[in-house]
């Protein structure tokens, strides 16, 4: 099924919208001190995998900027772009895979799982760290321990929450030529 | 919680100005920030947010909670800074002055400590302007005026959108995780860190599943509408430009101009006074 763009742009809103709750709100005390496990990217990937790569991308950009605004620090634009990125590379990949018709086996699972592996580890360990270098000058590795204790957490959420929204969306919807003429 | 993004309705000239204008300040003034190390330009900054800080009549009671978030981020990073890299600053300025060790590695050098005095001062200089902005921009007018920079208004009415519906689906998350609550899931630290992602689960999918049948109804009553028809669109809340809006469009011009010259005068990005 081919999404309208209107459809698209509200899903961006209301995407980026459950982004920022998630990501402000829902927090998972996580085993370190001070840290908190973001689920939102759970999310991120499973609207990107139904909307596609543009909807995913603008879901973390304005997400991620809503949220560094209402904390006040001011946007951290290297981690803003990361978000972006990863929310259209698992999109370009994902949105292949036919959840909206009901279709998410083992074999989805396995797909989702190993690109969004793929995205978080683009997204952290790549794009965030160079452009604090780039941008703010900061040490590498500091920089770089950063973007790997965030990939790894992103990468465990969006494991078990992207795939359990994935399984729970694809089995809420009518599977494709679910319905035969009697005859 | 309808006041998330902290906007304070109070008649000041800051206020008067138009969302746009503000838009466009708050990313030169940024980008200004941004380019530069220049320890000189960097401190005139926050003098000069301090000061805007006055006009628009808001008090540091008003935006005390978000500095407090500020300043543990500010000297979290700080540290952090210093533990992976406390020779970062004599390899910035290409000279070791030491004051004195604390073991090992770690020499205090008036390099490091100049570099972490560059990175507070960088903090000062874009944070205050960024608190400013929100407290002083209508969230309802901020998407008219991306649209008035040039963003795609389809682009700039998702951002409304979203502003839109934040308070909606915060109080359904909260509704959820109520009833999930009393059935007796656990999300504290009592739990396991497997568990209480799970649990999280257990509230985000109601909640995401119930937002995808908005998705539904929101897109069907603008399609009705006919959004998306014209290639424009007029926004209630967009105003006409003034002469202020000019002038400190101007004004935030010259700031990135000037940090753009600092840097060809220095002929890097940070201002050494080391050699």
């Amino acid at each position: 099924m081919k999404n309208s763009p209107v459809k698209t742009i509200v899903a961006i809103g209301i995407g980026a919208a459950l982004f920022f709750v998630l990501g402000r709100f829902v927090a998972i005390p996580s085993p370190v001190p001070n840290t908190n496990i973001s689920t939102q990217y759970g999310l991120l990937a499973f609207m990107a995998a139904i909307f596609g790569p543009v909807a995913g991308a603008l879901i973390g950009l304005i997400g991620h900027a809503l949220i560094d605004f209402s904390y006040g620090w001011g946007i951290w634009w290297s981690w803003v772009i990361a978000s972006a990125c990863f929310g259209a590379l698992i999109g370009l990949v994902a949105s292949r895979l036919s959840i909206e018709d009901g279709e998410f086996g083992q074999k989805g699972i396995i797909t989702f799982n190993l690109f969004q592996v793929v995205s978080h580890v683009i997204a952290w360990g790549v794009i965030a760290p160079v452009l604090d270098i780039v941008m703010y000058k900061e040490p590498a590795n500091k920089v770089f321990l950063q973007g790997l204790v965030g990939g790894i957490s992103n990468i465990v959420t969006t494991a078990i929450i992207g795939t359990l929204l994935c399984v729970a969306y694809a089995a809420a919807k009518p599977k494709k030529g679910s319905l035969s003429r009697d005859r | 919680m309808r006041n998330i993004f902290n906007y304070i309705d109070r008649p000041s000239p800051i206020h008067d100005l138009t969302g746009a204008t503000k838009l466009v300040c708050l990313l030169l003034w940024s980008f200004a920030a941004m380019m530069t190390y220049d320890t000189r330009f960097l401190a005139m900054l926050p003098v000069l947010s301090f000061a805007l800080f006055v006009i628009s009549k808001i008090r540091l009671r008003d935006v005390s909670f978000m500095l407090g978030f500020t300043v543990v981020f500010m000297v979290l990073n700080n540290v952090l800074v210093f533990l992976f890299s406390p020779q970062h600053g004599v390899s910035l300025y290409h000279a070791k002055h030491v004051l004195f060790s604390l073991g090992g590695r770690y020499v205090v050098t008036q390099e490091q400590l100049f570099y972490h005095l560059n990175l507070v001062l960088k903090y000062l200089s874009t944070i205050p302007i960024v608190l400013l902005f929100v407290c002083t921009t209508d969230p309802s007018e901020f998407a008219a005026s991306l649209n008035r920079i040039g963003v795609k208004y389809s682009i700039a009415y998702s951002v409304a959108l979203a502003l839109r519906y934040i308070p909606d689906i915060q109080r359904e998350y909260h509704e959820i995780s109520q009833a999930q609550q009393a059935r007796g899931i656990e999300m504290s630290k009592k739990q396991t860190l497997v568990k209480r992602l799970k649990s999280a689960g257990a509230i985000l999918i109601p909640l995401i599943l119930s937002s995808m049948d908005r998705i539904e109804v929101i897109s069907n009553a603008m399609e009705l509408r006919g959004f998306g028809k014209k290639k424009k669109r007029t926004w209630y809340m967009a105003r006409p430009f003034s002469r202020w809006d000019i002038l400190a469009m101007i004004l935030s011009a010259g700031l990135l101009v000037t940090a753009i010259l600092l840097n060809v005068r220095n002929g890097e990005r940070f201002w050494n006074p080391f050699v």
